[in-house]
């Protein structure tokens, strides 16, 4: 790491710490029901759609109904976008005139969408009308987004409400997240990036003359479209020149505003944020960079004036922000060390460039990688899978230990919450005495909800990665050695804590992919909201307790210490020996 | 609680519509408007016209392969390089053989001895990156200047103001618009 590299982590860690502090002041008021600002221009149009839905905003829910309302909505939200994806060749805003989804990857991108996972198994200019990334997939980012504001809204209030069984409005929390939080912040990301060339276009593309025409070899299609082999079984090929070059674009900076702000993460383009119409200048890198931590580091401030003590929002902020300080200085170092064989090859000694861009540089993409892992993102602005064996296992290290280093929106600081309330448990064991969080007592119910919240993303990663080792399609694996085994433990990982980002060489499109994959988004999302708002519900129904000499502070640096001590070790015993075996062997065999 | 699921998905329906509507369409075509009004090169996609038509992107690299144009990075689309309606990287791990492999011919093929630059010699992530390093354009230089039979100097200072630094002088990296620069070069020789 060089004196830029430096520069460069320390100027963006600074950038977030500030920018996120008053965001969450604004937060709080947005839940709180307080004035914020923009409700003078919104108003009428919350109330609106309260009475368009026919919704009695002010009618506040319990646990169960929260819970149903939060389902009812997701289960819809799915069959719509597998729908549109199934239906967009006979839809309109369809300029490339792409068919129908087949069935595998509709039903995978529609759970992958609704449960903020936005992992992609297909390639975004090449598979989803200009239709299907607006009507489907955009707002699945919003609405998926601002489900999680809501769960995170009503685990708040259980922590900060005393003797209630009420959580809050499910309808309201959604709407008001959207209305003033996500639409408007996405709005002003989405001209900034229009003004650095992002395309904001209902066309489907341009032609160019290319400046220099290219030989190339074609592969010989047969009638049905099929490669033709040769009679050693490779694909047959002859000689063609391209005269032309067909650039792809569309309604672009809109979806990537609200990808990155909603961590969401999911791309208009098959190289995602890589591609220079996504992330074209260094600003749009800096911009997006910022977006994709934004909300989730905000809502730990919103937290600490929910429930009456901004030292606690702080003491949740501060294990997040070391934790992923030190998780981004490892990836930055890890990619800047040059790779032994290439060198060996006749390349000058520096940082790896393979499946990099030239504007944002190892330093760049490898903050983006810990960033975007940190957060349940998942967007990409390298291709992980050619990072550096160590600089590929910290971001996968970030989203094993469940997605609680900031997070996705709302569902990150829920993570985070649930992990403060095993920290109490734990603390509790030490000294004997019966645990507290907030003046709440911790008793076995919560204990028992906590223990699933943590325990079901280890389970489908380490599983759904075994699955696949031994039942698994052969060919979906696109490298040799170890570093094959960590594609699959990567994906696993990511799509069991609802990232979504990839080791973009496996072959996701297959069958037992797309369907395993599928199954492991849904029960990573919902089994852990329907847990989080049961504990809701019962905090929610507990009298507050008044601090007394034996009651652990929460909000001091021991508390912060011993948070992420319990992060941390969850996630390192769990995941130690799979990782041992992909990106430690890797790394192990290409330094020796 | 079946029936509480059920009054639920009423309001559910109805939300998921309007939501539809505010979210899937009236804020992306509000987005494009703006966009065309505020930004409408950019909001296109950057095209650069010249007098026989569109002749590419600003922002997406195109294939060279002759001496007297730079040449961009290594591009792993398919099938052809810089095939900007399906973006990819190579996707290769960094321990696996074929990366020295095809970095290694690569290298063979550069003009000049030395170790070669990085990112000439490595597949971007997109497969259409716009840039190389100044260093990668610097290596290129004596072979176009040759080609072109142009003074090495006019070459230099049309790489130079072709090469962009970082923003507030530390965030990104200094690069060349290898596309930008070939056209200049062009024009340069026209007015000959």
């Amino acid at each position: 790491m060089n004196a830029n590299d430096l520069t460069q982590y320390l100027f963006y860690l600074a950038l977030l710490v500030a920018a996120s502090w008053p965001l969450g002041l604004y937060i709080a008021r947005v839940y709180q029901d307080r004035p914020c600002g923009l409700d003078r221009i919104l108003g009428p149009v919350e109330r609106l759609l309260y009475r368009l839905c026919g919704i009695d905003a002010s009618k506040e829910m319990d646990w169960k109904a929260y819970a149903l309302a939060v389902v009812a909505c997701n289960a819809l939200g799915i069959l719509a976008v597998y729908a549109v994806q199934r239906l967009q060749g006979a839809l309109p805003l369809n300029p490339a005139g792409l068919p129908g989804v087949d069935p595998y990857v509709a039903f995978n991108t529609a759970v992958s969408f609704a449960t903020n996972t936005n992992w992609q198994a297909y390639g975004g200019e090449t598979t989803m009308s200009h239709l299907t990334q607006m009507l489907a997939l955009t707002v699945q980012n919003f609405v998926s987004a601002a489900t999680g504001m809501a769960v995170m809204a009503a685990l708040i209030r259980g922590l900060a409400r005393r003797e209630t069984s009420l959580l809050g409005n499910f309808w309201r929390d959604l709407t008001r997240s959207t209305l003033y939080v996500l639409l408007p912040l996405s709005v002003i990301l989405a001209v900034a990036l229009v003004w650095q060339g992002v395309p904001q276009t209902l066309a489907g593309s341009a032609t160019a003359r290319l400046v220099e025409p290219t030989a190339y070899e074609k592969p010989v299609l047969d009638g049905s479209g099929n490669p033709v082999l040769d009679a050693a079984g490779k694909p047959l090929t002859e000689p063609a020149t391209q005269a032309e070059q067909v650039i792809a674009m569309g309604p672009v900076a809109s979806q990537v505003a609200i990808k990155q702000l909603g961590t969401n993460g999911g791309g208009f383009f098959n190289v995602n944020s890589a591609h220079p119409f996504e992330n074209p200048t260094p600003l749009t890198n800096l911009l997006e960079l910022l977006a994709i931590l934004l909300i989730p580091a905000a809502l730990c401030h919103a937290f600490g004036v929910m429930v009456g003590d901004r030292r606690q929002g702080w003491a949740v902020f501060m294990a997040m922000t070391i934790l992923f300080a030190g998780f981004a200085f490892l990836t930055i170092q890890a990619e800047a060390t040059p790779n032994p064989l290439l060198e060996k090859a006749g390349v000058a000694s520096a940082a790896n460039m393979e499946g990099k861009e030239v504007r944002f540089g190892a330093a760049g993409s490898a903050l983006w990688a810990a960033a975007t892992t940190a957060a349940s993102n998942g967007s990409v602005n390298a291709m992980h899978d050619s990072f550096t064996p160590l600089g590929g296992m910290w971001p996968m290290l970030l989203m094993q230990l469940g997605e609680v280093v900031y997070g996705g929106v709302g569902s990150g600081l829920y993570g985070m919450l649930v992990f403060a309330v095993v920290a109490v448990f734990v603390a509790g064991l030490m000294v004997g005495r019966t645990p507290e969080y907030l003046g709440k007592k911790i008793e076995p119910f919560e204990t028992k909800m906590a223990a699933l919240v943590i325990l079901i993303p280890p389970f489908l990663s380490l599983m759904g990665t075994a699955l696949a080792a031994v039942a698994g399609p052969p060919d979906a694996v696109s490298n040799p050695g170890p570093h094959g085994f960590s594609q699959m433990l990567y994906a696993f990982s990511s799509m069991g804590n609802n990232n979504g980002s990839a080791f973009a060489g496996l072959t996701a499109s297959s069958p037992f992919w797309t369907i395993a994959g599928g199954v492991a988004m849904f029960v990573s999302r919902y089994w852990l909201i329907v847990p989080v708002l049961a504990m809701a519900g019962s905090l929610a129904g507990k009298k507050r307790l008044q601090a007394g000499p034996g009651t652990l502070p929460t909000h001091g640096p021991i508390f912060v210490a011993l948070l992420m001590a319990v992060v941390l070790v969850v996630g390192a015993l769990t995941f130690v020996p799979a990782l041992a075996l992909g990106p430690v062997a890797e790394h192990l065999a290409l330094f020796k | 609680m079946f029936a509480t699921f059920m009054q639920q998905l009423r309001p559910a329906a109805l939300m998921l519509f309007w939501m539809t509507l505010l979210t899937g369409l009236a804020y992306p075509l509000a987005m494009t408007g703006l966009g065309a009004a505020l930004f409408p090169a950019q909001a296109g996609g950057s095209l650069i016209v010249t007098g026989g038509g569109v002749a590419g992107s600003a922002l997406i690299g195109q294939p060279f392969a002759s001496d007297a144009y730079f040449h961009g990075r290594p591009s792993a689309t398919a099938p052809y390089e810089y095939n900007a309606g399906a973006s990819s990287g190579s996707n290769l791990g960094p321990s696996n053989p074929a990366l020295p492999e095809a970095v290694a011919g690569r290298v063979a093929a550069l003009d000049g001895g030395g170790p070669a630059p990085m990112d000439l010699v490595t597949a971007s992530a997109s497969g259409l990156d716009p840039h190389v390093s100044p260093e990668g354009a610097a290596r290129q230089l004596g072979r176009v200047a040759r080609a072109r039979n142009m003074p090495p100097e006019t070459v230099a200072a049309l790489v130079a103001a072709h090469t962009e630094g970082r923003l507030f002088g530390f965030w990104g990296e200094p690069r060349v618009n290898v596309l930008e620069l070939n056209l200049a070069l062009d024009a340069a020789g026209k007015k000959e």
